[in-house]
């Protein structure tokens, strides 16, 4: 392999891992808040639709994102008050959220099917840096929704652990009660981190379906709401490790697309499992390293509060 | 004014069915909205699904026919639901019995085995296929602590591509017009039709295995074992019940039913193996499942209804509206049932602030009765 | 504000506003679906005193606190903190007006740091994490109160009493004028609850109230000004003065009736070794060295107590001995039977029975009918079960045999266990376990949270086992019980066994210093 080719597929790597690592740091906020979010699918298929008709029908891109994350989070909010409101099974809301989600998108999207979206995301190389050998290239010449997620990661590191409503948020989703008998409302803060991981599998949909493919396709992420889910397990919450196992996946995924375009002799199909066998490995050697122990994992992740019911 | 919620203590059958009721036909109505939103006529929709499933005879056949993998694959989901095993690989696991099956029968059709022998060959092929795409996460789960959610949802698409390099390569039909079929069963691997519809006697698959299962779980050591493991966790360890044992077990019971139910499908209806022979009979059945509580008989009632909308979907698609609209309204009803549902079988409404009678301590040692909620 | 109070005073909480009256609760209900907890209950406490809640277990007494930290609403009733109606909707209003409360089950966050957890949910706080800050505060406020801990430790590394000490700065620390303690001696040592008694006293000394619940009546004598007491949620006895009550009239108020005699120790009878531990190790669940090379015997007809600070091995010395977790290394005899490493069936089978710590989340099966709960140990054997099959006939036989037994009225074996009282549960769970006839007991918390009378009948169960040649390993937090029970008492520290000490030489002073590692034992008998 040669390394233009590899630095092309580094490149197609940051591209392909950002649509799944954004979802994948909306669901370690839920997460991190006590809920399991298993609609991530649906979000994205939401946020990819609506995006996209957004954007053929304005032609805005920044109009068509906020759609995204609108659509993203609407769905979300569903499963919000399935399961924090009314207490249902989380697992079981959120398969249904992806089922209805995959199945409104088709629906609604039909005849949006086929066509390439009018205004698309672009590369942008960055003055300056762009011009740094390999580094430049893979990192530095890429769209703004790559570069947001570079600020959004370390944010949200920060956030997470070294600011009061990060604080508030890990005690939410470790001992809720601790957390509400110090007066936090774990209810509206559920909410809003669910709302959350909602808008940014939104904006993930909607990268696939303005940048990465670019049209509007049924069904088109393909698992990769799922992929989202597996990776913050491998990440165990936290976010740089959730961006490590995005851009790995994204290696593997362009990898084996680039294997397919030279015509590697391995049949195509073998070559698109990788990406899911990649993440039945990843998430064994997560839990199997038994790291999620004592690691201020989310210990109430699943379960429903309810201050007056006894335990 | 304030609205709270109480535990109930226990509920009747009679209103836990008309709960379940109640929540479909809500969830209906909502799937209504959504349709005449998007500016369909959701009485024509409603109307299409309801005649394209119970118009006729051929209609009632074609929806028992889509009932019956939904059965089929719900059964072991439910047993593997009640262990808390979630198992959301059928869509797999139903792909990979099909594959098993068509594997026999690549052999022993042609040759000409005696249907009487080809057809047990395929389908015990079928739950040894899907079983053992089930083990593979199960065995994860049980030594490794793996979720196994992400791992069976992962291992369907992998069972779909691995499916699909078969009939677009060595198992492509040479006659086939290099379509992606597997060649046609011949007619002694193929379930015998029942003259309505397309519905055949693997019928009597999901009633017979819901009635195994409902002695199973009633009647035997290991159903008494799945039920305090599925109570509590801890009380069975106390028991003595092995945990992974019977993760292990619950797993390859609800892979080997999907792939029973790939193998049916194959030989009863689509009579070819292909990358389309499920139109997400594998989610759909969680739905099934769930809404049937987990419980044999009522899960294969709720097939039919599930089977009406797989139907429906075929059925509203030939009217102008996109078949989606099945799937879409699956979602829905699940989430009514799940919201409303669950919530009211769980809980009382109670409007007003605290009610007027006082009851008095029910048991002298109030306090650790009540701290008995799980 | 702090006040002396008015002598000879009792002020009517209706009436509102005395001067001295910190906070007041009238007519208070509260009941969680069919069961009501409190029942029209007063209770109003000063500025300056040391008030003490007492009741028994399941009166309400935490109920009607959690009421006052605002963590439940009262279905009725009103309440007036420094003569201002005020009403809470969360923990949060209670805070604002200066009501703090210890709970029994800690609220605090594991894996976050003692500064982490007292900067959770602070009003007022800037948004970045100021821990260097936080840790300076703690460390002014412990040097006052003589509270010690490390700021930067993560809580779960805490002994109980340091986790205690923590939820009293906490309060403090948030500025709390009123301070509820929910039973805050159940899990210390004798010096532990010594200092916190003094802690209590200097607390109220600054002029703040100090809430003290308990069932416990000598401590509740020792440390308390006044004290309320709840039977059954309703109220029986309001701000008495303590220095005019003897522990007789408040067990009185407490039960109804007079306390059951104590049970009296019978002559110690020693058999043959029967259950034996050699150089026993085991793991905890995180891997960590939980139990030390454990040599202990106990004989025939002996009661062992194992006293300690909770999560000093207690609970992997108990599960070894039953099976539920393998031991790392060393052995485990019953009679001559080397039976190390058995699971849980096999101890069962070999004639070990288990009381275990969480009765109803681990004993039995709450949200099943007891019939289920009774089979979990005699599923798989006839006449319960045939072949493959169960014989629903005789399992109903079986559990109907179990519910007369232990004479626990109104219960069938259709009835689901989680509605029966805690001592019912007990009663059910013992009988069960003593149906296998076992040759040893492994008892672990076999009263907590049981009424008196309740208690009594479990304790005198247990004594006629040891009386009929079963071999009893009793661990308990509650020493009282321990030293009446045990003909030995083993104390459990970091692992190890420190002592096992004969019932005639263990006194509370000595065994509560072992229990904190800080006794040289000059003999080790074993």
């Amino acid at each position: 392999m040669n390394g233009e080719l590899l630095i092309s597929i580094c490149v197609a790597a940051i591209a392909s891992g950002t649509s799944i690592l954004l979802p994948a740091l909306g669901e370690i906020l839920a997460e991190r808040s006590g809920v399991l979010n298993l609609g991530v699918e649906g979000m994205m298929l939401m946020g990819a639709l609506f995006g996209y008709i957004a954007d053929v029908e304005t032609g805005n891109l920044g109009l068509a994102l906020a759609v995204a994350i609108l659509a993203g989070a609407l769905l979300a909010l569903i499963h919000a008050f399935v399961t924090i409101t009314l207490r249902a099974n989380q697992i079981v809301s959120g398969l249904a959220i992806s089922l209805f989600g995959g199945g409104f998108t088709a629906f609604i999207g039909k005849p949006f099917v086929g066509s390439v979206a009018p205004a698309q995301l672009e590369r942008i190389p960055l003055p300056g840096l762009a011009g740094i050998p390999v580094l430049g290239q893979v990192l530095f010449t890429q769209d703004p929704i790559v570069y947001g997620s570079f600020v959004l990661v370390p944010l949200m590191a920060y956030f997470i652990y070294r600011t009061r409503p990060g604080l508030s948020l890990r005690a939410v989703g470790e001992s809720p009660a601790t957390a509400d008998a110090m007066g936090l409302s774990v209810i509206s803060r559920r909410y809003l981190y669910t709302l959350a991981g909602g808008a940014l599998a939104g904006v993930g949909g909607a990268y696939l379906s303005l940048f990465y493919t670019p049209t509007w396709i049924d069904g088109m992420t393909a698992g990769r709401g799922w992929i989202a889910v597996g990776l913050v397990v491998f990440g165990v919450w936290d976010p740089w490790r959730a961006m490590a196992g995005a851009y790995l996946f994204g290696f593997v995924d362009g990898f084996q697309l680039r294997a397919q375009a030279l015509g590697s002799g391995i049949p195509q199909f073998f070559l698109n499992m990788l990406p899911y066998i990649f993440t039945i490995v990843v998430v064994a050697i997560a839990s199997g390293e038994r790291v999620q122990k004592r690691l201020g994992v989310p210990t109430a992740l699943g379960q429903p509060y309810w201050r007056e019911e006894r335990t | 004014m304030i609205v709270s919620l109480e535990r109930r203590a226990n509920l009747t059958l009679t209103r836990r069915i008309g709960i379940q009721a109640g929540s479909v036909i809500a969830g209906a109505l909502f799937g209504g909205l959504i349709v005449w939103l998007s500016g369909y006529d959701p009485v024509k929709a409603y109307g299409e699904i309801i005649g394209g499933s119970f118009g006729s005879g051929y209609a009632l056949g074609q929806m028992l026919a889509a009932s019956i993998p939904l059965a089929t694959i719900a059964l072991g989901t439910a047993v593997a639901f009640r262990v808390r095993v979630w198992n959301i690989g059928g869509e797999g696991q139903f792909y990979m019995g099909a594959f098993g099956a068509t594997g026999i029968e690549l052999v022993g059709g042609p040759a000409g085995w005696p249907s009487q022998v080809l057809i047990p060959a395929m389908v015990a092929a079928g739950f040894a296929a899907g079983a053992a795409w089930a083990a593979l996460p199960g065995a994860l789960r049980a030594y490794l602590g793996v979720n196994e959610i992400i791992t069976t949802l992962m291992m369907n698409y992998i069972a779909i591509l691995w499916v699909n390099y078969l009939v677009y390569g060595p198992w492509k039909d040479p006659q086939g017009h290099n379509f992606p079929f597997s060649p046609r069963f011949p007619d002694n691997a193929t379930l015998r039709p029942l003259g309505l519809g397309q519905l055949h006697a693997g019928i009597v698959i999901p009633i017979v295995a819901a009635i195994v299962f409902l002695l199973l779980l009633s009647r035997t050591q290991w159903g008494y074992e799945l039920r305090i493991l599925g109570e509590n966790p801890s009380a069975a360890a106390y028991a003595g019940i092995s945990i992974r044992r019977n993760v292990m077990l619950a797993m390859l019971v609800s892979g080997g039913m999907a792939g029973i139910a790939g193998m049916v499908q194959v030989s009863g209806i689509v009579h070819v193996l292909s990358g389309q022979i499920s139109t997400n009979y594998g989610y759909t059945a969680i739905i099934v499942a769930w809404l049937g509580q987990l419980h044999p008989m009522a899960i294969l009632v709720v097939s039919m209804l599930f089977g009406a909308l797989v139907n429906g979907g075929f059925a509203v698609s030939q009217a102008g509206i996109p078949q989606a609209l099945g799937v879409l309204l699956q979602g829905v009803i699940l989430l009514f049932a799940l919201g409303a549902g669950d919530l009211f079988s769980r809980y009382r409404l109670v409007l007003g602030q605290a009610p007027g009678k006082k009851r008095a301590p029910l048991l002298p040692d109030d306090r650790s009765a009540l701290s008995a909620q799980p | 504000m702090a006040a002396a109070s008015d002598e000879g005073m009792s002020p009517h909480p209706a009436t509102g506003h005395l001067p001295g009256t910190a906070l007041a609760m009238v007519g208070i209900d509260k009941h969680f679906g069919e069961v009501l907890a409190n029942a029209s209950v007063d209770f109003s406490a000063r500025w300056g005193e040391v008030h003490a809640l007492l009741g028994e277990n399941g009166a309400g007494k935490s109920t009607l606190m959690s009421i006052l930290a605002g963590l439940y609403r009262p279905d009725n009733g009103q309440l007036l903190v420094d003569g201002q109606p005020v009403v809470l909707h969360s923990p949060k209003d209670a805070i604002k007006h200066g009501i703090g409360m210890v709970y029994q089950h800690y609220r605090l966050v594991p894996s976050q740091t003692v500064t982490e957890n007292m900067l959770l949910g602070l009003p007022g706080a800037p948004l970045r994490l100021d821990t260097r800050r936080a840790a300076r505060d703690i460390e002014e406020l412990s040097e006052r109160y003589q509270l010690r801990v490390d700021p930067y430790r993560p809580v779960w590394q805490l002994s109980v009493g340091e986790q205690q000490r923590v939820e009293i700065l906490k309060a403090l620390h948030r500025g709390a004028r009123i301070l509820i303690l929910d039973e805050p001696t159940a899990v210390l040592t004798p010096q532990e609850a010594d200092a916190l008694m003094r802690t209590i006293r200097h607390i109220a000394s600054e002029g703040r109230t100090v809430i003290f619940i308990s069932h416990k009546l000598e401590e509740v004598r020792s440390v308390a000004d006044r004290v309320t007491v709840l039977r059954a949620g309703r109220l029986v006895g309001s701000g008495l003065d303590m220095a005019e009550m003897s522990a007789r009239d408040l067990a009185r108020l407490m039960v109804g009736t007079d306390l059951p005699g104590r049970i009296r120790p019978r002559p110690r009878a020693s058999g043959a070794p029967r259950l034996t531990l050699r150089r026993l190790c085991a793991l905890d669940d995180r891997g960590l060295q939980a139990l030390r090379s454990v040599d202990l015997t106990i004989h025939a007809g002996e009661i062992v107590g194992v006293a300690g600070v909770a999560g000093n091995g207690q609970r992997e010395l108990a599960q070894v001995l039953t099976g539920m977790r393998k031991p790392a290394s060393g052995q485990v005899f019953l009679d001559d039977i080397d039976v190390t490493g058995a699971g849980a069936r096999q101890m069962a089978l070999a004639g070990v029975a288990h009381i275990p710590e969480d009765r109803l989340g681990e004993g039995l099966v709450g949200n099943l009918p007891l019939l289920d709960s009774a089979l979990m140990k005699s599923y798989y054997q006839p006449p319960i079960s045939s072949g493959p099959f169960l014989n629903l006939k005789s399992a109903v036989q079986f559990t109907r045999g179990l519910i007369a037994r232990f004479n626990v009225a109104g219960a069938t074996p259709r009835t689901i266990a989680r509605l029966l009282s805690g001592g019912q549960l007990q009663r059910f769970l013992l009988a069960r376990e003593m149906s296998m006839q076992p040759r040893a007991i492994v008892a672990v918390h076999p009263t907590r949270g049981l009424d008196v009378a309740a208690t009594h009948t479990v304790q005198e169960w247990l004594m006629s086992c040891s009386g009929e040649g079963c071999a009893l390993l009793l661990i308990s937090e509650d020493l009282d019980e321990l030293l009446q029970l045990s003909d030995r008492v083993a104390v459990l520290y970091e692992g190890s066994i420190v002592a096992a000490v004969d019932r005639e030489e263990a006194d509370r002073e000595r065994i509560g210093l072992m229990m904190i590692g800080s006794y040289q034992p000059d003999q080790v008998a074993v």
